[in-house]
């Protein structure tokens, strides 16, 4: 095994955001840099070329892909409670759960891959935007075995077709299930309860009868404690502290 | 985040922990950092005293289920002593932990059903702080290991099912995103310990341990041997801890609850706690991964935060999840007794699996 360079964790991430700006900035693919970490927004045609060489190219050797996972951007930023304005009727606990939620943009699905190189001791996070119904993404299984599970999962979860898995099943849902539980707009209830009726002798299905409430409501505030300045100098702090 | 991998709790809250105070830009203080690193390795002992016990009865080894047994019972004292909970903790705060070791160990009462000079032996142990006990099963436990090594490494049974059974190459791991003693049994030295290093990892002394074979009689070798790291680490934070007062938790109140006694007398206070209690804290936007090194491998927390104070999108990476993927290829063209020997060297809890 190749030596682990004897590198701090910034150096090693200046290091490949450099090589990755060079290597795929071309192709439409974007860096982000936020937390000490880094990630990389790239198109959905690119995903396989650019995966295969962020694993073979020496200068990456991305071998693990520790995870796959799914995210539905359409609530993003959409909180159940107005927080910057005053009103006359005063705030009630009880919130409306329908948040509205579009459910056509394109950009609603992304799928997030996190990747690792043990050779070189870095991180990375890939993110795909999935494009609009149905969301698809090309499969990275040919690139890393490991993304046989975890694609089957966001596939259960978001309904995200992998382009190419050789198996597209549902991993964690009940057989028979309908619909993909952590859309946004799937309700956190659930659509169908169980039980066992005792005149047909078996168990049922029926939709269900609880009603959705909320205890704590989404609340976003502006925080004006972790603006731009503060929180890169705590950036910073961590690094050193990590070094 | 216990009840996801139920035999490491305090690993899987350390995960969540750490994500949330990379969004937050909050540090635990340093005595909180060493405490979670010493009570991570009581974790890890306690994780592979579980999977050592069973994986042994799985292979037909019955005994070493009981000595396994035992030891657990001490470890997970010191957890009832410290948080109530012997498994679901939730002893890991963001910024820091819940509260100070305690200053002495709960005692076994008199019983009907023991004796006096069983009462008093029991009780041995228990006259000092947590500390002190912990130091005692620090030293006691090196010869238990011996002990577990008598009854395996070099039984012929043990080594007939499990030597060569699974094999895993090096590039066979990276690709089925192997981690943890899977990886390392595979002859990959990568422990986020040390390379990663969290807490108070990169102020401890400990070596990894790494296998050459890749099969499930390294993968045993290894974690035998990290038991002894994991001992040697306790070790040298029961020393730190007890030279080292201070507090355990930060004092920033817009994270962590202010003390009782202080809310009866300061508005403030009240004030505080009663938002953090009904509407919690509101983290910046964002996104961060944190991944520990759990006793199965690298859980990490997938944190989305777009500023509410509820996260946006939480992903969990469990390890057992990417390692027991790999069944397929681990047991073709094995024996079906095989299977089991593979099942327990590859050490799943269903409860980070299935979520």
């Amino acid at each position: 095994m190749p030596e682990i360079q004897q590198t701090t964790p910034e150096e090693r991430l200046e290091a490949l955001a450099e090589g990755l700006e060079e290597q795929f900035g071309e192709m439409g693919c974007s860096i982000v840099r936020a937390y000490s970490e880094l990630t990389m927004v790239v198109p959905r045609d690119k995903l396989l070329e650019v995966a295969r060489m962020l694993r073979d190219k020496g200068e990456f050797a991305f071998a693990e892909l520790m995870d796959v996972c799914g995210v539905d951007y359409s609530a993003y930023g959409r909180s159940e409670w107005v927080t910057d304005a005053a009103t006359d009727t005063g705030f009630g606990r009880g919130v409306e759960r329908e948040i509205n939620i579009e459910t056509t943009v394109s950009d609603r699905f992304a799928a997030v891959y996190h990747l690792l190189s043990v050779i070189r001791n870095t991180r990375l996070r890939v993110k795909v935007f999935a494009g609009s119904e149905p969301p698809m993404v090309p499969s990275v299984i040919e690139i890393w075995s490991s993304a046989n599970w975890f694609e089957r999962e966001a596939f259960d979860l978001f309904g995200i077709l992998f382009e190419g898995h050789p198996d597209l099943r549902r991993i964690l849902t009940d057989y028979g299930f309908v619909g993909h539980p952590f859309r946004k707009d799937f309700p956190l209830i659930g659509q169908v309860e169980m039980r066992y009726d005792p005149e047909k002798q078996r168990v049922i299905y029926e939709p269900v009868a609880i009603e959705a409430r909320t205890l704590v409501p989404r609340v976003i505030r502006e925080d004006n404690r972790y603006e731009s300045g503060q929180a890169a100098g705590t950036d910073q702090d961590r690094d050193a502290a990590d070094a | 985040m216990d009840r996801l991998d139920y035999m490491s709790m305090m690993c899987n809250e350390h995960g969540y922990v750490n994500a949330i105070e990379k969004l937050l830009g909050i540090e635990a203080p340093l005595r909180a950092q060493y405490i979670r690193t010493m009570f991570d390795e009581i974790t890890r002992l306690l994780n592979h005293l579980l999977w050592l016990g069973t994986h042994g009865l799985d292979v037909g080894a019955m005994t070493i289920f009981l000595y396994c047994f035992r030891e657990r019972e001490d470890l997970l004292d010191c957890y009832e002593a410290v948080t109530g909970a012997r498994l679901h903790a939730t002893y890991y705060r963001p910024g820091g932990v819940y509260r100070d070791l305690p200053d002495s160990m709960p005692q076994y009462r008199i019983s009907s059903r023991r004796s006096e000079a069983e009462l008093a032996r029991r009780n041995e142990n228990r006259q000092g702080s947590l500390l002190d006990f912990i130091e005692g099963f620090t030293q006691r436990f090196p010869k238990y290991v011996d002990e577990y090594e008598t009854l395996l490494t070099n039984n012929r049974i043990w080594k007939q099912r499990t030597v060569g059974i699974g094999v895993v190459s090096p590039e066979r791991a990276t690709q089925l995103g192997f981690s943890g003693p899977m990886l390392r049994g595979s002859g990959f030295a990568w422990d986020l310990r040390k390379k990663q290093p969290y807490a108070a990892y990169d102020r401890v002394d400990f070596d990894i341990p790494v296998g050459v074979n890749g099969d499930c009689y390294d993968r045993y070798l290894v974690r035998v041997e990290e038991m002894r790291q994991s001992n040697r680490i306790i070790k040298q934070c029961v020393d730190w801890l007890r030279a080292n007062p201070g507090p355990v938790m930060i004092s920033d109140h817009k994270v962590a609850p202010p003390k009782r006694a202080e809310m009866k007398e300061d508005m403030e206070a009240l004030i505080h706690h009663f938002k953090l209690f009904t509407e919690g804290y509101c983290a910046p936007p964002g996104e961060v991964y944190s991944a520990v090194e759990a006793p199965k491998g690298e859980f990490g927390v997938y944190l989305i935060s777009d500023g509410a104070n509820k996260p946006y999108r939480v992903k969990i990476r469990a390890p057992g999840f990417a390692h027991l993927s790999a069944m397929d290829e681990m047991v073709k063209g094995h024996m079906l007794a095989d299977v089991v020997a593979v099942i327990g060297t590859m050490d799943v809890v269903f409860g980070e699996i299935d979520r």
